[in-house]
């Protein structure tokens, strides 16, 4: 990167200037011992050439929309268009959720983003005994095609594109799209969105598992194929970090779990479907958390692209350009937010939101100020959706793309996080992929060791939390509105799905689901017979019924 | 010298979030407690039978999705038909402050809420929970 003499010259320069700090130091010792990042990560008191000495211009940073893409997938950045403002938000019923999404929209919301509730999101109808409770608590209840119909009420589908956080029932619900948009009359070619549809990082995090891990890679690779000869602009798995984040782990692990997931992904539909890696590679697109150690997540966003777009090329043999993108949405950090003091949530969900930006997001989700709480509140998700329009539009943060590249720090952290997560993506190789590293409870154990230490940094103050262990307002009045899910709404949606089991061809529904049962034995491709299904009135849980019988039930195994 | 405290750290309904459970399962383990984690998805059904089966003195459940006001008086009457209500019940989650109320009234004895250190949490253990008999 440097001259020898430009190196030469800053050599004689840090020499004096590590003098000084010795000297001052002696008189006036640091605040504290160590520096690290959130992750703990060893900070330097100060970086320069010499940290990236090593580093080829053209090799590791180049342009944007150049390999390796460190810099951005777009040759425009944010001139052309700026991410997509796109707030996740899901409650009660879909007539319910109907009214928040055209809400969002004309406050200023560029695409939408289903949360749906844990019934849903589990595989269970709300007449399920272990639905109880549970119904339209934290997302949309959705049973069958006739609440779909609702949710998506006055959206236009060729316009607008969705994003659904659902998991193994994905292939159930994205049939419910595909079926509304052919009612709609628009073409499948013309619809956009994405399901999220990664189960691995379930097993790792999440926690919402339906059937074990390899037929749960099976079902998300039917739909890879699936999308790839049929819907062709849509995302078909959101390989997500998010979660991994959120259950404990580390800026690296996030990054490394996450990209050896999309791994996976790719090995199994090239093996299995024999599609080749840029037929469907370009419909990938992940997820990551924005924490809230600022320069660590600059980083971290920064480094995911570099190492997707070598593994891409180098692993995988892509030759489309299109490949070796990594296309992602950004959520800040629901486990940074704090139930005390609750309006610096505001402030941090701020700073973590302009990572996610100088990172390069394509597309952002901003916590509410009230989501420690409940489901946020329309004037608590208003001042979210501010805070990513003041970043674009008056902090000037979108003007110029990847604007800390050539920091010596962020780019000796990105060279950092990207050498540690390939550490971590060749363990798992090493183990035969991530399927078998989870059936060893590789990534769960990583994450309950992370999250142990950090809880315990928190109490004993190596960590701050602001109100949490320092800063606390001793009697603190919280008055923040909370949005309560009435217990009525379970009844409702119990008499919607009582009418819809009531008025259709009950013995054409039992043939359909017998078709997606010889199939899923067969081992062919569900989606064609799941769709004629949920078009037929199937509900979401009859489907994933046959799933669980064909495929066997995943049972937690309680690794912490 | 009493024996060990036992402890059933258990997640009703169909809620995945658990590191917080996870979290205090170590600390508990970590404090000498001996600890049953069941995992993720459990019904309340489960959760009362593990608990008088494993003859646990403490049951902490852990509920993140807001279904909490169901689940967690389910837990506490099963154990009252089986006449094991003197196991105490714990819970902690995203447990809105109005709710407190009619859960401690079902016999929820204490609710922790996000933020809350783990030597809180032990140290109310320590105070009120002892080995049955």
């Amino acid at each position: 990167m440097f001259t020898p003499d430009l190196l030469d010259k800053s050599s004689q320069l840090r020499r004096k200037w590590e003098d000084e700090v010795k000297r001052t130091v002696e008189k006036h010792a640091d605040q504290k011992e160590s520096w690290t990042t959130l992750s703990d990560m060893d900070i330097k008191r100060l970086y320069g050439p010499e940290d990236i000495k090593d580093m080829d211009f053209a090799r590791d940073i180049g342009y944007p929309g150049q390999f390796p893409y460190l810099r951005g997938n777009q040759v425009t950045g944010y001139r052309g268009k700026y991410w997509t403002f796109r707030m996740f938000s899901g409650m009660s019923t879909a007539v319910e959720t109907n009214r928040r999404w055209h809400y969002l929209l004309q406050a200023g919301q560029t695409g939408l983003s289903t949360a749906f509730d844990f019934p849903t999101l589990m595989g269970y109808d709300t007449d399920s005994p272990r639905a109880k409770g549970e119904c339209g608590k934290c997302g949309v209840a959705i049973d069958t095609i006739d609440d779909f119909q609702d949710l998506i009420q006055g959206i236009p589908l060729d316009k607008i594109t969705t994003s659904m956080t659902i998991n193994p029932p994905a292939s159930v619900l994205w049939a419910m799209y595909i079926a509304s948009a052919e009612l709609q009359g628009v073409p499948l070619d013309k619809i956009g969105g994405t399901i999220q549809n990664d189960m691995l990082k379930e097993f790792i995090a999440q926690k919402t598992f339906m059937c074990p891990p390899d037929p749960s890679v099976k079902l998300i690779s039917d739909t890879v194929e699936f999308g790839t000869h049929h819907v062709p602009k849509w995302n078909t798995i959101s390989i997500s970090g998010y979660h991994i984040r959120e259950a404990g782990s580390t800026a690296v692990q996030e990054l490394a779990f996450t990209l050896r997931d999309g791994m996976e992904y790719i090995e199994d539909a090239t093996r299995r479907k024999g599609l080749h890696v840029d037929q469907f590679a370009q419909r990938l697109s992940f997820f990551f958390n924005a924490h809230i150690d600022f320069f660590e997540e600059i980083a971290k966003l920064r480094a995911a692209r570099r190492i997707w777009a070598r593994a891409l090329k180098e692993r995988y043999g892509a030759q489309d350009p299109r490949s070796l993108w990594m296309r992602f949405h950004t959520q800040t950090a629901g486990c940074s937010l704090t139930a005390q003091q609750p309006y610096n949530n505001v402030v941090r969900t701020a700073i973590e939101a302009l990572a996610a930006v100088l990172g390069g997001t394509q597309s952002l989700h901003t916590n509410s100020l009230d989501e420690v709480f409940c489901l946020p509140s329309d004037s608590a998700v208003q001042i979210a959706i501010r805070t990513q329009q003041i970043i674009a539009e008056e902090t000037g943060a979108a003007n110029t793309i990847d604007p800390l590249a050539g920091s010596y720090f962020v780019e000796s952290l990105t060279n950092q996080m990207e050498e540690a997560a390939w550490d971590y993506i060749h363990k798992i190789d090493d183990m035969g992929g991530m399927v078998k590293a989870i059936e060893r409870g590789f990534p769960q154990m990583e994450l309950s060791d992370a999250a142990y230490k950090f809880q315990r940094q928190i109490d004993s103050g190596e960590k701050t939390m602001v109100g949490i262990n320092k800063y606390v307002e001793a009697e603190e009045q919280v008055n923040i509105p909370i949005v309560d899910i009435d217990e009525s709404i379970e009844e409702e949606q119990l008499r919607r799905l009582a009418a819809v089991k009531r008025s259709r061809d009950s013995r054409y529904v039992a043939e359909c689901l017998n078709d997606v049962l010889t199939v899923c034995k067969k081992g062919d491709n569900v989606m064609p017979t799941v769709i004629a299904a949920v078009k037929a009135h199937a509900t979401v849980q009859e489907v994933c019924d046959v799933y669980r019988e064909v495929y066997g039930e995943y049972r937690d195994p309680g690794i912490y | 010298m009493s024996r060990k405290l036992r402890v059933l750290i258990a997640k009703p309904g169909l809620d995945g979030h658990d590191r917080g459970a996870k979290v205090l399962a170590r600390a508990f383990r970590d404090e000498g407690y001996e600890v049953i984690y069941t995992g993720c998805h459990q019904t309340p059904e489960m959760i009362a039978a593990v608990a008088i089966q494993e003859d646990v003195d403490l049951v902490g459940l852990s509920c993140l999705s807001g279904a909490h006001n169901y689940l967690f008086p389910q837990v506490t009457r099963l154990l009252k038909e089986e006449g094991a209500d003197d196991i105490v019940v714990m819970g902690g989650g995203i447990i809105p402050e109005q709710d407190h109320a009619a859960l401690h009234e079902a016999g929820i004895a204490a609710i922790f809420g996000p933020g809350t250190p783990l030597d809180a949490i032990t140290g109310w253990i320590n105070d009120n929970v002892k080995p049955r008999d």
